[in-house]
């Protein structure tokens, strides 16, 4: 019985995850939109598209390969599973301990992986220079997010989400400099990482300063809906991630007894995570909407801060505790 | 017993080489296949030997070879019986692999003697049980290698491989030498039974440390004795570069820890941070040169010292905890970096196969002459893609788990006392996680730029699959790959009795966890399950793809390549490999390479084409091996006086030197 709890919990989350993506891109371009004084499109405008986009004949270059066509499924399946593990309205899921916070991030190093060779499969300029870049930024990205992964575990003592989200919660956690460093540090490797203002542009239609949208060119029909749904889904997992470790109020840890209560408390959980999320979008948007873009050669120096950022985090912690 | 079985087993292959020498049986059509039959088999007898010896108590057998007082002495220990398999599986797969490949071989005489010679000389090694045996094996399997690299001396760069290596090997075993002797004490105690016994002294162990690191490093390809390796390994012929690189380089992690873990006593807890150092700089320098190659094989070359660099640093970790009694931890570490090296020698093997079949299908190495290769040779492509996704360290293959595994252990660090080592190891944290991300960049790059886009070059657009066998052993390795990724727990388990062995504990029981996941301390703490992470992107994928094919359009039409309208005809519009290291040698090429890009923009009129050239300097060879190689020359040139003496002269030397001799001993004493 507890199995089969925990599985439609399981459940309930993937699903959520999916349903939710869109409505995070959404939710981000509406604020963007108001706070240049637009009206922005609805906000399920996302969901439109992606249905739109599967109803339509899929185009495939003469020469794209089998990878091309398999690549979308394999990229919104990583980054799938990847979001499906990190715990959003409850800690202590089923498959949560399937993998911990450097096997998630690994994932999503998966995906990308797939993402830059369907750039690279039909023999474009434009897919090669997004690869090309693509791979530069996650290069700096992934040591900065260890430093991150580094500075948590020994602050906890583990690197599974849910021990570190109980670890938050509880009064042990007092206010801490490290934190502060390590969530600046981890915004920023979000920001990289989704493809959002200042490292590259997602609405941007001007060729060469493109990374992301450059490598998905070739894409269209339901192979595009798939890689813009992974896109939505990519954000939100890090919305989630920065929710679950910095934001861990109204999780709901594992309960051993099915009852009312426990319904209710899922029902709370859910509805804090949704506010959180929209949190996250609006301060998105914000920020955003206050930086410009920056030069591609100037993301070294921004993910070295970050990373600079997290090792500062990594050594207060040992003088704080050397002390 | 499995020692005299591995024996025959290193009797047999001897005796193939001499035959084959003999015999001539090369030249004949299907010779070569039948040597490469012979020895897949002996290798895959060695290994089920191995592997049924793992867990028996080691005996020694004695031959009366060698010094007299001594004798010649074999064992097999867990330690020696872990490596023996994944030479012998490494040495099967690659003869397999070679029935077909070798017939595309121009001059099969000059490689098919050597061959089973050099595996026989690699098993020599790790059956030593003394360091007289130890070293002679050692510099057999070096020569045997050296021979297999000048196979094809008339191409222009080998021969200076073939100088460079057997320099560098000679130096190598004169190290080890140095180290055994110090080790061995002023008695001659040269059995490793002996050396067990008796601790050197903190100075003397000291010394061994940097002996054994200069010997056993230069062979592992160390950063900065690394400078043969990318020259060696691909002038060999594919196969014979495969073991080079794939399974050679842990005959080299053999020695290290034969030499630092079991004989030299207990470490000090600055042994760790040195070993660690250099590890971490292999790793980092050694991605960042693969970055910057165009030549397939040479990619891959540089990669092994990547991975060595890996599995350096955490052998260095288990060195630093071993120091700081915390077993767990060194246990931890220790288990990393062994399965590490079985995994790179699983996928670095399938690479070099992938590279070998490329290079047969096309005739070329450098990857800028290739591309569309998928289309042409789709088996092969398959195959290196799970190669490539496992060298990247990518979840669910099995690259990820060791690497993994090196994370928990780095993670672990703080819990020792010594500052330099709490500060310095989360540096090489992220050190190691830059180079796994540059290694995942640098695997996009070249399966990017030669298996997928359009063919540039002829050659390439003529490509044709490689042959069955090829095919097949290349395949088998690559579901290896993945079955190690997804039940990486039972591996774990069969290592268990090396760790035990070597340090007293063993990590605890991964089988019996519940689903099989991997758990190096606690669930609480961290925990990684590679079986169900695969079931659940493989569930992911189906359901995608089902709810795709019910609910959205399945219209397909081939178009046209769209790119914003302007498509180019021409396959040179395409990225190339040294546009998409670009980015990453601007941020990291101008520090560590001195790379310098001149722009030449001829005036206005002028027809001449504008032309950019990149310069990259290694570091490494201007400023250590550039300099040493001068002084070498010039001392030459000035001794070479001595060349043209009298005889008198020459007998007023010796005297004099006697003299000299004579008057230092005397003082001395």
């Amino acid at each position: 019985m507890a199995l089969i709890r925990d599985l439609v919990v399981q459940g309930v989350q993937m699903a959520l995850v999916v349903l939710l993506a869109p409505l995070v891109t959404g939710l981000t371009r509406k604020v963007k939109a108001r706070l240049l004084r637009r009206r922005g499109p609805p906000l399920i405008q996302p969901y439109r598209d992606i249905v739109r986009l599967a109803r339509k004949e899929t185009v495939l270059a003469d020469n794209a390969s089998w990878l091309f066509r398999v690549a979308p499924y394999m990229i919104f399946a990583a980054t799938w599973v990847a979001a499906a593990l990190v715990p959003t309205f409850a800690t202590g899921l089923l498959f949560n301990w399937a993998a911990d916070l450097i096997a998630i991030v690994a994932l999503l190093g998966s995906a990308r992986f797939f993402l830059a060779l369907a750039g690279m499969d039909v023999g474009t300029s434009f897919g090669g220079i997004g690869a090309s870049r693509e791979a530069m930024i996650a290069s700096l990205a992934e040591p900065a997010m260890i430093m991150i992964v580094f500075s948590l575990a020994l602050l906890v003592g583990s690197t599974q989400l849910s021990t570190i989200a109980a670890f938050m919660v509880s009064p042990d956690v007092g206010l801490r400099v490290t934190l502060g460093l390590a969530l600046v540090s981890l915004v920023m490797v979000g920001i990289a990482e989704n493809a959002r203002i200042p490292v590259d542009n997602p609405a941007t239609h001007l060729e060469l300063t493109m990374v992301h949208e450059a490598m998905v060119l070739e894409y269209s029909g339901r192979h595009l809906a798939l890689i813009e749904l992974a896109a939505s889904l990519k954000l939100l997992l890090y919305l989630s991630l920065i929710a679950c470790l910095f934001l861990p109020w109204g999780l709901v840890p594992r309960r051993p007894e099915l009852s009312a209560a426990t319904v209710a408390a899922y029902g709370l959980g859910g509805a804090a995570y949704v506010a959180k999320l929209g949190f996250g979008c609006v301060m998105l948007a914000l920020f955003e909407t206050a930086i410009a873009k920056m030069r591609v050669f100037r993301v070294p120096t921004f993910l070295g801060a970050a990373l600079m950022l997290g090792f500062l985090g990594a050594l207060l912690l040992f003088v704080s505790r050397g002390l | 017993m499995p020692v005299t079985i591995l024996l025959w087993c290193v009797l047999a292959l001897l005796v193939l080489a001499v035959a084959v020498a003999a015999v001539g049986l090369a030249r004949r059509g299907g010779g070569a296949s039948v040597v490469y039959g012979a020895t897949a088999a002996i290798a895959a007898a060695a290994c089920l030997a191995a592997l049924a010896g793992r867990g028996a108590d080691a005996a020694v057998v004695r031959l009366p070879l060698g010094l007299p007082w001594i004798g010649a002495n074999f064992r097999v220990d867990a330690l020696s019986a872990l490596f023996l398999v994944i030479v012998n599986f490494g040495a099967a797969g690659a003869s397999l692999y070679a029935i077909g490949y070798g017939r595309h071989e121009t001059a099969p005489e000059r490689i098919v003697p050597f061959y089973p010679a050099f595996i026989a000389g690699m098993n020599l090694v790790l059956l030593a049980d003394d360091a007289f045996t130890f070293l002679i094996s050692w510099e057999f399997m070096s020569l045997a290698s050296w021979a297999l690299v000048l196979a094809h001396h008339r191409v222009a760069d080998n021969t200076r491989a073939g100088l460079v290596y057997i320099l560098m090997a000679s130096f190598g075993t004169f190290a080890l030498l140095l180290a055994f002797g110090l080790l061995a004490g002023p008695d001659g105690g040269y059995a490793f039974e002996a050396m067990r016994a008796a601790h050197p002294a903190p100075a003397h162990a000291a010394l061994v440390l940097v002996l054994v690191l200069l010997g056993a490093g230069s062979k592992a390809g160390l950063v900065p004795l690394h400078v043969w390796l990318p020259l060696a390994h691909p002038a060999a012929p594919s196969h014979v570069s495969a073991l080079m690189s794939g399974v050679m380089t842990k005959v080299a992690v053999y020695a290290f820890v034969r030499a630092m873990f079991d004989l030299a006593g207990p470490p000090d807890w600055w042994w760790g941070l040195a070993v660690i150092a250099l590890g971490g700089a292999s790793a980092l320098m050694g991605v960042l040169y693969a970055l910057f190659q165009s030549d397939i094989k040479r990619m891959l070359a540089y990669s092994t010292i990547e991975n060595v660099g890996f599995v350096f640093v955490g052998l260095g970790l288990s060195l630093a905890f071993a120091a700081n009694h915390l077993d767990a931890a060194a246990v931890l570490a220790l288990t990393a970096a062994l399965f590490h090296a079985l995994n790179h020698s699983l996928f670095k093997s399938l690479m070099f196969f992938g590279a070998g079949a490329v290079l047969t299908a096309t005739g070329k190495r450098d990857i800028e002459t290739m591309g569309g290769l998928i289309h042409r040779m789709p088996q092969t492509a398959l195959a290196m893609l799970a190669g490539a996704v496992a060298i990247s360290a990518l979840p669910p293959f099995n690259g990820f788990v060791s690497e993994w595994m090196t994370f928990q252990a780095i993670l672990l660090s703080p819990q020792m006392p010594q500052w330099a080592l709490r500060l310095g190891v989360p540096a090489v944290g992220a050190l190691l996680a830059l180079a796994v991300a540059l290694a995942a960049a640098c695997f996009v790059r070249l399966y990017g730029v030669a298996f997928l886009g359009r063919p540039r070059s002829p050659a390439a657009a003529q490509a044709h699959e490689a042959d069955r066998v090829s095919v097949g052993v290349m395949l088998a390795l690559a579901v290896l790959c993945l079955l190690v990724g997804i039940l990486p727990g039972y591996v774990i388990d069969a290592m268990a009795p090396v760790a035990q062995g070597l340090l007293g504990a063993r990590m605890p029981r991964q089988a019996a966890v519940a689903w099989l996941t991997l758990v190096p301390f606690s669930e609480s703490r961290s925990s990684y399950n590679g079986l169900l992470v695969f079931l659940f992107i493989a569930a992911s994928a189906s359901l995608a793809a089902y709810a795709i094919h019910r609910l959205a359009s399945r219209a397909t039409r081939r178009a046209p390549i769209w790119d914003c309208g302007f498509p180019d005809p021409s396959p040179a519009t395409q990225y190339t490999a040294a546009s998409f290291a670009q980015p990453i040698r601007r941020v990291f090429g101008t520090l560590l390479f001195r790379a310098r890009e001149t722009v030449e923009m001829p005036p206005p009129g002028d027809l001449r084409p504008a032309r950019l050239t990149v310069r990259l300097d290694d570091v490494v060879w201007t400023t250590l091996y550039a300099p040493l190689a001068g002084g070498v020359r010039i001392a030459a040139d000035r001794l070479n006086v001595m060349q043209f003496l009298t005889i008198r002269r020459y007998l007023s030397l010796v005297f004099a030197a006697l003299v000299i001799l004579l008057m230092v001993i005397a003082i001395w004493r």
